[in-house]
């Protein structure tokens, strides 16, 4: 019984970075409030880096609401796309789905808003609690400076997009 | 009396409508706060290829109608005559009901339909061109502030 040699480290690195950017790049909505992602295997950080243009509230001063909401979702939408990708791309399949992969879609998605969002970094994960092949159930946790004390968290409903069997193309 | 009441009523409106003009974030997604009147509020926002969220259809992104959605609802707790000062968003629920038509605006309206001492309820309803068919309905709770 013969057993292939384990791939070098940066050859898996290099994969697994080059899926997450290209997924994440072809999102403009994303480049504009500057959301990046963290990598640990297959686990993802949302990071959303301050800006002023980022501000609802310029008397406290706090992120707008509907700032933290979407980066919510992003996190929410990417960590879904990611995870439903990720077997496709370890079993060596060299463009992942990343550049036809459709997005999925939020059904709906409520947040609840613990903190004011301070004027600096947040951070997001998001869990998915339920993933069929239709619809997927998201939730995810927001904070700052403190992981225990959270901002915001959500949960989320989405469409998973319907991958075409070989057959039918 | 009366007259007190209406003299209350636009300074509360004219300080909402500052304030919108004074939030970075609705600034730079280009909102225009059109309508305000005791708990009703109108924002639009403008198409922008910023917001796509979809870049195989050109549809907006969801997060885009969320900040639009929070304003506008922050906006008809702010306005309402029982509430004597300003606002946080408690919790928001959107339900995407279609994709937004690429290339068109949306217009939101917020009503502010129950206040008590401490919490407003707010509903909205965010629309392209095609007024009769919502892109996504809102509701939310938000705090009320203030002295009284």
């Amino acid at each position: 019984m013969s057993r292939s040699r384990p791939e070098p480290v940066q050859i898996v690195k290099q994969r697994r970075d080059d899926a997450l950017a290209a997924l994440v790049a072809r999102v403009p909505y994303i480049q504009y409030l500057g959301v990046s992602f963290d990598r640990r295997g297959d686990e993802l950080t949302g990071v959303l880096g301050f800006q002023d243009k980022l501000i609802g509230n310029p008397l406290l001063p706090a992120i707008h609401g509907g700032v933290t909401a979407a980066f919510l979702e992003i996190t929410s939408v990417i960590t879904l796309s990611w995870t439903s990708q990720w077997d496709a791309l370890e079993a060596g399949d060299p463009e992942g789905d990343a550049p036809q992969m459709r997005l999925p879609k939020t059904i709906d998605f409520t947040v609840d808003y613990l903190r004011s969002g301070l004027p600096r970094d947040a951070y997001a994960r998001a869990r998915i609690t339920r993933a069929g092949r239709r619809y997927a159930s998201v939730h995810v946790e927001g904070w700052q400076d403190n992981r225990s004390k959270l901002f915001a968290q959500a949960t989320g409903h989405f469409l998973m997009p319907q991958q075409r069997r070989p057959d039918e193309q | 009396m009366a007259d007190e009441t209406a003299k209350r009523a636009a300074k509360q409106a004219q300080m909402a409508r500052q304030f919108m003009e004074a939030i970075p974030h609705a600034r730079d997604l280009g909102m225009v706060l059109t309508e305000l009147d005791a708990g009703v509020a109108t924002i639009t926002m403008p198409y922008d290829e910023r917001l796509i969220g979809d870049p195989d259809t050109g549809v907006m992104h969801g997060g885009a109608v969320s900040a639009l959605m929070d304003s506008c609802c922050g906006a008809a707790v702010m306005c309402h005559p029982s509430n004597p000062g300003g606002t946080a968003t408690i919790d928001l629920r959107i339900d995407y009901m279609r994709a937004a038509t690429p290339g068109q605006g949306l217009s939101t309206t917020a009503t502010c339909y129950h206040i008590t001492r401490s919490v407003a309820f707010v509903r909205a309803t965010a629309c392209d061109e095609d007024t009769g068919n919502p892109v996504a309905m809102a509701t939310g709770t938000f705090t009320v502030e203030g002295t009284r």
